[in-house]
């Protein structure tokens, strides 16, 4: 084999489109959705491209790969591509083929849905399967709450759109802290220190300054550091750093759930997800406390929203202290921010509601 | 290949109809060692409510400082094949589109040195290439990167630009009003060496969405985040909207009461938008595309600070520049300067691991402005300053 080739970038996406979008390139005039999973673009040339929309686990096999390039090849020439949020796109020319794709889907198991008013796929992190920092699972609490809200992905009867988002650790990567529900990993306990080994692994003033709440002091006599218990908030971005500061606490690591973010800027434009539920355990395979608390909170945010609001806006409108009546979640002091910009988020205002 | 363990516990996640992980593990496992060790491990972080990853790990191919995140077992003894078992990163190419080919030709790469796992795709766009021994990690590479058709690079990790991502833009979106996939591209080439080989305080991300929509998430997801916009009137098709609201739709109720401006009017025959005080959410062209389009003098709007809570909390971009021309075939000059701009001030002035999103904040916009050559514009906040703490130049009282 030859040597590496370096520097050449990503292969060109103009050599990856099918020949119905290369002619009609930044020429499409409308869409529609024909039915859930199922969207039409159409060209001001009249030409039509129709997509198939089709969940996916993210974390597949190089198995389920090839399976879907067969389908490609037989339904779309080749051609198929994939969605911000993990899904599967199929892209056909030919209408009559798009009942046959379904049916081949679904023979896989692979549902096709994802559009419009439903509940798409969950983008979500590594967790147990490949990352050293976290404080649950990602493919596990996604699975089990897409089994249980299976219905809101192939259909699309929800007032609004609603994305559920889940980050393993708050390091948050993917879109945890802007989403319509959010699923976190917490931890609850203050690291454990290996003073023995700190120094010879890691540098003590990264050390000190990877704390957001100054936590962290060097201590020379054992060249190690010192961690002030009451500072600590647990975020574990020290054991990011140093390899002998030990977050992880299987009794005590446990799962946050955020409500209200959203990106777009459609109407009330982008929003952070804020605390709703501080604790809920790890429990898994399935994680049954979590699953239900999900399901609730779409339950209500369904029954209760004004057509086209999403989470965000349905709460604003009723008050925050309306939604902790309506969800029968109890207000705690976690709720309450302590960190930089709290005061923000007080109520500096005597209009609340009873 | 070891004896295959029990999995009581991921066995249940085989259930339900939500296409499941677990089988993808096993229909992995039945011809890879690693991944049966996988599932393996996996079971066992179910029984101990943790996970079984070593701390960190460092390594790489020749000529790159990142793109491969090293990945140890701490139970090696029980799972000797997951002992070493790394990540690739491999540069997707823009939107994610792809032909059978493209991903054909990694499937066989990858069944031959790795796990036969894959995360389609990472948050950040790569495709992920999941578990793998270090002396495969420069083979994989040398394969990749040699493909007679679409050879493929590796993405991005580490200190450095991490591989930019975009949405389907004009491929597949009427309201796309920037060529999304050609300046995802497009920078990605030219950024090639800053992606690559990671020679700034921290990580730096950029994407592209082709309108306010933000379909990528850009403005929470990238320390870049560009977005499309229009500066002239939203186009409408007045027979079209009546032809919506023929069909019974609430125009009122779904799209008139509904804009955050209130700068939308509906007489029963004609509507009306006072463009001058539309601040383009998109809500109404959302609600009724085949009546309603974007305008015709197109650019993008450049939000800058994006970032997750790490350290100082979750940030979501601020407008810094309100409008920037982006035609396609133009190079782009004027964006590529001001990333240059952003990332010399960043590197100058940036503290180990602090995104520019903090350096701003701890720097002020001010000096971040000056630092850039930029002027400030009302557009940039949301209301001005409440307090009065505020700072002069020098220049700008009299000296004695």
């Amino acid at each position: 084999m030859a040597q590496a080739r370096t520097d050449i970038g990503p292969p060109l996406y103009k050599d990856m489109l099918p020949p119905v979008i290369k002619e009609n390139y930044g020429k499409w005039r409308y869409h529609e959705i024909l039915k859930p999973g199922v969207l039409v673009h159409v060209s001001e040339s009249g030409a039509k491209l129709y997509t198939v929309r089709a969940g996916s686990p993210r974390l597949i096999s190089i198995y389920f790969i090839r399976e879907i390039c067969d389908l490609a090849d037989k339904y779309c020439d080749g051609y198929l591509r994939f969605t911000s949020r993990h899904n599967i796109e199929f892209l056909l020319t030919d209408e009559s083929k798009i009942d046959a794709l379904i049916e081949d889907l679904k023979a896989m198991g692979i549902p096709v849905g994802g559009t419009g008013n439903s509940i798409t796929n969950i983008v979500h992190t590594q967790g147990w399967v490949h990352c050293h920092t976290p404080a649950t699972d990602a493919s596990g609490i996604v699975k089990a709450v897409m089994d249980e809200l299976f219905e809101y992905f192939t259909t699309m009867k929800l007032p609004a759109k609603m994305r559920i988002a889940l980050a393993c650790c708050l390091n948050m990567c993917g879109a945890v802290h802007c989403s319509d529900i959010a699923i976190l990993g917490i931890h609850r306990t203050v690291p454990r220190i290996d003073h023995e080994n700190l120094h010879k692994l890691c540098e003590i003033p990264t050390l000190t300054a990877s704390c957001p709440t100054a936590a962290i002091r060097p201590n020379p006599k054992l060249k190690s550091i010192d961690i002030k218990a009451e500072r600590c908030m647990y975020c574990g971005n020290c054991y990011t750093m140093c390899p002998s500061v030990h977050i992880i606490d299987a009794k005590n690591d446990a799962v946050s759930i955020w409500v209200g973010g959203k990106i777009s800027n459609s109407r009330i434009g982008p929003r952070f997800s804020r605390l709703a539920i501080p604790f809920l355990p790890n429990n898994p395979p399935r994680w049954p406390e979590v699953v239900d608390a999900v399901k609730k909170l779409v339950e209500l945010w369904a029954a209760n929203a004004q057509p086209g609001e999403r989470m965000a806006e349905w709460i604003e409108r009723i008050s925050w202290e309306k939604f902790f009546e309506l969800s029968g979640l109890p207000f705690t002091d976690k709720h309450i921010d302590d960190f930089t910009l709290a005061q923000t988020t007080f109520r500096s205002t005597t209009q609340f509601k009873w | 290949m070891t004896e295959a363990k029990k999995t009581p516990l991921l066995d249940e996640l085989e259930k339900g109809p939500w296409p499941s992980f677990v089988k993808e593990i096993k229909r992995a496992a039945a011809n890879s060692p690693s991944a049966q060790d996988l599932l393996g491990q996996l079971e066992l972080s179910y029984v101990d409510k943790k996970a079984h990853w070593k701390h960190g790990g460092l390594v790489g191919v020749m000529g790159y400082g990142g793109g491969v995140i090293g990945r140890y077992s701490d139970v090696p003894e029980q799972f000797p094949n997951v002992e070493h078992f790394h990540t690739v990163r491999i540069n997707q190419p823009s939107g994610w589109f792809y032909t059978t080919k493209a991903l054909r030709q990694v499937c066989d790469v990858w069944e031959k040195y790795g796990s036969g796992l894959t995360n389609l795709h990472g948050s950040t766009g790569d495709l992920v290439l999941l578990g793998t021994k270090t002396e495969h990690i420069q083979t994989i590479f040398d394969e990749i990167s040699n493909f007679e058709e679409h050879p493929m690079d590796l993405g991005g990790s580490g200190s450095n630009l991490r591989t930019p991502s975009c949405c389907a833009g004009p491929a597949r979106c009427e309201f796309a009003l920037i060529d999304t996939l050609d300046i995802c591209h497009d920078l990605t080439n030219e950024f090639q060496d800053y992606l690559h080989r990671p020679m700034w305080p921290y990580k730096s991300k950029i994407k592209i969405s082709g309108c306010p929509n933000d379909c990528v998430a850009s403005i929470a997801r990238s320390d870049f985040s560009i977005q499309g916009t229009w500066r002239d009137d939203i186009k409408i098709d007045q027979e079209a909207v009546r032809a919506y609201v023929a069909e019974g739709f609430d125009i009122e109720g779904l799209v008139i009461s509904k804009c955050p401006t209130k700068c939308m009017s509906f007489d029963g025959n004609e509507l009306t938008i006072d463009n001058a005080n539309c601040t383009r959410c998109m809500h109404c062209i959302n609600k009724m595309c085949k009546a309603l389009r974007p305008g015709d003098d197109r650019g993008a709007t450049i939000l800058v600070g994006g970032k997750a809570p790490i350290l100082q909390g979750a940030m979501m971009g601020w407008v810094i520049v309100p409008f920037m021309k982006l035609e396609p075939g133009s190079g782009y000059q004027e964006l590529k300067d001001f990333l240059e701009d952003c990332w010399a001030w960043w590197d100058e002035h940036g503290k180990t691991r602090e995104r520019i999103g903090e350096l701003i904040l701890r720097l002020d916009m001010r000096n971040f402005l000056r630092g850039i050559g930029r002027e400030p514009i009302p557009q940039m906040v949301v209301a001005p300053r409440a307090n009065p703490f505020f700072f002069w130049w020098p220049e700008e009282v009299e000296q004695d």
